[in-house]
């Protein structure tokens, strides 16, 4: 065969180096990657990466930095398998396999013009990252912007240094809230769905961003619902098993679509009907 | 059904004639794979000449049930379809996707295997299998993303198509306009005719490959007779359909049915067993594993066919999307009949029978979706 | 500066929009503004539950204190919010020590005197079981999903 197919193969990673590691939490560690040769390709925030550690696997993390903010890639990896755990345990200037980017981004463009409203729940936060930058970044082309994060506990609450540096703008509102705490927390107590009404967007013109584990999504949705947001404007990240990230393995279809070229990131309206039926 | 006109590109060989095929498309550097009887079933596998193949067999087909028979007389086609299908050899069940070496200073290379040099014949392709060939085309090479080893076994693939001339128990590619008759997709494709003591072959020509290869096998013309004969074959064999699935407004009816008492009725016989989904010419699901020596510096990457039946399928972290087995079988009918066609523009189904001849509880994906079409709307959704 | 009457802060409450204006005047009589330092308690966890309190600006948590744990904060509750729905449902005992987390403006309602006009009207009776009801559902609902601990490990 010529060798251009050998270049297009696309279960083929490409090889990164570790670059800086930061412990987020007790779990999850952020991973900087460089190029280990060429340039890293463009990405728009919402999309992922499938990483490989040497010997274990491939897992499908989305990217925690936004692409006009370095070189290479930025993910967030929390310990949560064989895969992960041993992603979350490397070291600078280890050798990674990564292959991407993939999949539908938040809709960042479209919403110029509009109030932005990003709802995250634990580390969906981080695939919400690099939105909030780009959207930061033209601050300007945008209505109100407000950030509603929720949390397990104070202890669990993700790239606190970034929340703080945006509440410290006055055009910005950031609302933390977590599930469970003791008194000495000052902050917010109660599910983030309790954030969004309390609220300042106009749900006519407003894009939401939601991301987090699917049973809050889901109650994220019908809480923008309730407050008038159109389906339409209300964007969710799934999540599916994940094994080609291309369309060829079956692996994470979510009714019609696959999550991994019809997503991750979807409009409310497409899976509304979906996200209704268990087991789906 | 259209008639076959008699023009040149139909020929007429008897069974030297095939032997010689065979042999040209041998000499020719491939890997001829045809039917052959192993273990009580009809399968494919390398073969030889005319002794490999299933001569005077027939089998018989019922929902859970499979039996070769003795024919009357020695056709070496006179059978319906085995539990394989010509995707074992396109899309191999197990293949190493690349495989990776790590060196002391923790760094890593990644290299393809070498690719297999197959190039394939197949002989005996029938009209369904022929669809569901070009049913993967459309996953593995007309998507976003190309499987490049899988095409280019593809694009090098000669396909000896053969026209049905009878149907099996579970058949109903009438249904799924598909077959019993190959219409395009081969190079060449024969129609069996025994008539006494002579047999031959109708030979309709598909390409200039085809064409060329034929040139080295000894042939004569073919008459508007014999070509009025081996369409008349076809149109008794479509005539004979074991199984009817009627497809009008199929997908929307199981789309709008996901939460049906009848998946809860299937998923009493279901046993998940995934078998189904093996034999299915269609269905292109697989994982991966990864390996690694002991000493942690070799590792490679192999791709296997997997199932939606199987509970690890929908893993996400903490548990699985689809516990139940009625989840299961749903996500597979629904796939297979439904959601495909918004995915790829065709149904997944090309009437083989096969899920319903090798399932063990003789489930029959025609009779689950009469159910459902029999009592529309009942339950949620 | 025109010093706002009690009638028409209570009637530019999201709280009791479309509340009928004969009963936002008699509400209006049980009501006062109330002002509390960050740590002062609104309400203490056994007392008679005869206030309730309408934020109009700062944060209230509900906490429960068990012997030997440190108290756990159930929700917080901030403008346009309710504290205390313990009046509505006999014994009349509040449930929950409620403790301003910031400096706290509400109104405070006497409950006391408002379950007597409630019973005497079933009307307006009618009226607050509509605009309480869904406070406590959306709660209930709230601590179910806290409950889920949807961020754990599973």
């Amino acid at each position: 065969m010529p060798s251009d197919v050998f270049a297009a193969d696309p279960f083929l990673p490409d090889l990164y180096r570790v670059g800086k590691v930061r412990r987020e939490l007790a779990d999850a560690v952020t991973l900087e990657l460089e190029p280990q040769s060429g340039p890293r390709p463009d990405f728009r925030p919402g999309q992922f990466n499938m990483l490989y550690a040497f010997g274990v696997g491939e897992v499908a993390i989305s990217m925690s930095a936004s692409a006009r903010l370095g070189t290479g890639f930025v993910h967030t990896v929390r310990n949560a398998g064989a895969v992960s755990g041993a992603l979350a345990r490397l070291e600078p200037g280890a050798t990674l396999g990564v292959r991407g980017p993939f999949g539908t981004g938040w809709p960042v463009v479209k919403a110029e013009g509009r109030d932005v409203l990003i709802v995250a729940g634990g580390l969906g936060l981080a695939p919400l990252r690099p939105a909030i930058q780009d959207v930061l970044a033209h601050r300007e082309r945008y209505g109100r912007v407000t950030i509603l994060v929720g949390c397990r506990s104070p202890h669990d609450i993700l790239y606190q240094h970034d929340l703080e540096e945006w509440r410290q703008r006055l055009d910005v509102t950031v609302e933390v809230t977590v599930d469970h705490a003791g008194t000495d927390w000052h902050g917010d107590v109660g599910f983030v769905t309790t954030l969004i009404p309390r609220s300042p967007f106009d749900p006519d013109k407003t894009v939401a961003m939601v991301c987090g584990p699917e049973v809050m999504m889901r109650f994220a949705a019908s809480a923008l619902l309730k407050a008038g947001v159109p389906a339409s404007e209300i964007h969710l990240s799934m999540e599916r098993n994940m094994k080609c990230a291309i369309g060829l393995c079956g692996h994470c279809q979510f009714g019609p679509t696959f999550v991994c070229k019809d997503g991750p990131v979807f409009p409310l309206d497409r899976i509304s009907g979906l996200l209704a039926v268990q087991e789906i | 059904m259209q008639d076959i006109r008699p023009d040149t590109s139909h020929v007429v060989i008897d069974a030297h004639g095939l032997q010689c095929l065979i042999d040209a498309l041998s000499q020719d550097g491939r890997r001829v794979v045809g039917p052959t009887v192993r273990d009580e079933a009809i399968v494919y596998d390398d073969i030889a000449g005319l002794g490999s193949l299933p001569r005077g067999w027939t089998d018989r087909q019922e929902a859970g049930r499979y039996a070769l028979e003795r024919r009357e007389d020695e056709a070496c086609f006179g059978y319906v379809v085995g539990p394989h299908s010509w995707k074992k050899f396109l899309f191999p069940p197990v293949e190493t996707l690349w495989k990776a070496r790590r060196e002391d200073d923790g760094t890593m290379a990644v290299s393809r295997p070498e690719r297999p040099a197959d190039r394939f014949a197949f002989i005996g392709v029938r009209a369904c299998e022929i669809e569901a060939i070009a049913i993967q085309d459309r996953v593995f090479e007309q998507g976003p993303y190309t499987d490049t080893a899988y095409a280019a076994r593809r694009s090098d693939a000669f396909i000896v198509a053969v026209n049905c001339g009878q149907a099996g128990g579970t058949c109903f590619c009438v249904s799924m306009e598909t077959g019993p008759r190959a219409t395009h997709g081969f190079d060449l494709a024969l129609t069996e005719m025994i008539e006494g003591a002579e047999h031959r072959f109708l030979v309709e020509i598909g390409s200039e490959e085809g064409r060329s290869v034929m040139a080295q096998v000894p042939h004569v013309r073919a008459d508007e007779a014999r070509i009025g004969a081996a369409s008349a074959i076809v149109e008794r064999t479509a005539a004979q359909m074991g199984r009817h699935l009627d497809t009008d407004g199929l997908k929307e009816l199981l789309q709008g049915n996901l939460e049906h008492p009848r998946w809860d009725d299937v998923a009493d016989r279901c046993l998940t067993c995934a078998n189904c989904t093996m034999v299915c010419p269609t269905c292109f699901c697989s994982t991966v594993e990864d390996h690694s020596d002991l000493a942690n510096r070799e590792a490679e990457r192999v791709r296997k066919w997997d199932s939606c039946f199987t509970m690890d399928f929908s893993y996400i972290h903490g548990g699985s999307v689809r516990a139940s087995t009625a989840s299961r079988y749903r996500q597979w009918m629904t796939h297979k009949l439904a959601n495909w066609i918004d995915q790829f523009g065709t149904s997944g189904c090309v009437g083989c029978g096969r899920c319903i001849t090798w399932c063990p509880v003789g489930i029959d994906l025609t009779q689950e979706a009469a159910a459902i079409r029999a009592t529309p709307g009942e339950g949620r959704s | 500066m025109s010093i706002e009457t009690m009638d028409r802060i209570l009637a530019s409450q999201a709280f009791f929009a479309d509340f009928p204006a004969e009963f936002v005047e008699l509400l209006a009589g049980c009501a006062r503004n109330q002002h509390f330092k960050a740590g002062e308690y609104l309400i203490r966890e056994g007392d008679p539950a005869d206030r309730f309190f309408l934020v109009r600006q700062g944060k209230v948590a509900l906490e429960i204190t068990a012997p030997a744990r440190a108290p756990v904060i159930v929700t917080t509750l901030g403008e346009g919010e309710i504290v205390g729905v313990s009046w509505l449902i006999p014994p009349y005992r509040a449930e929950f020590d409620a403790r301003a987390v910031e400096p706290v403006r509400a109104i405070g309602i006497d409950a006391k005197c408002l379950r007597g006009k409630c019973e005497a009207d079933h009307h307006l009776g009618y009226e607050m079981m509509k605009r309480f009801l869904p406070v406590m559902v959306k709660r209930l609902h709230a601590t179910r999903l806290q409950i889920l601990d949807v961020y754990g490990q599973p």
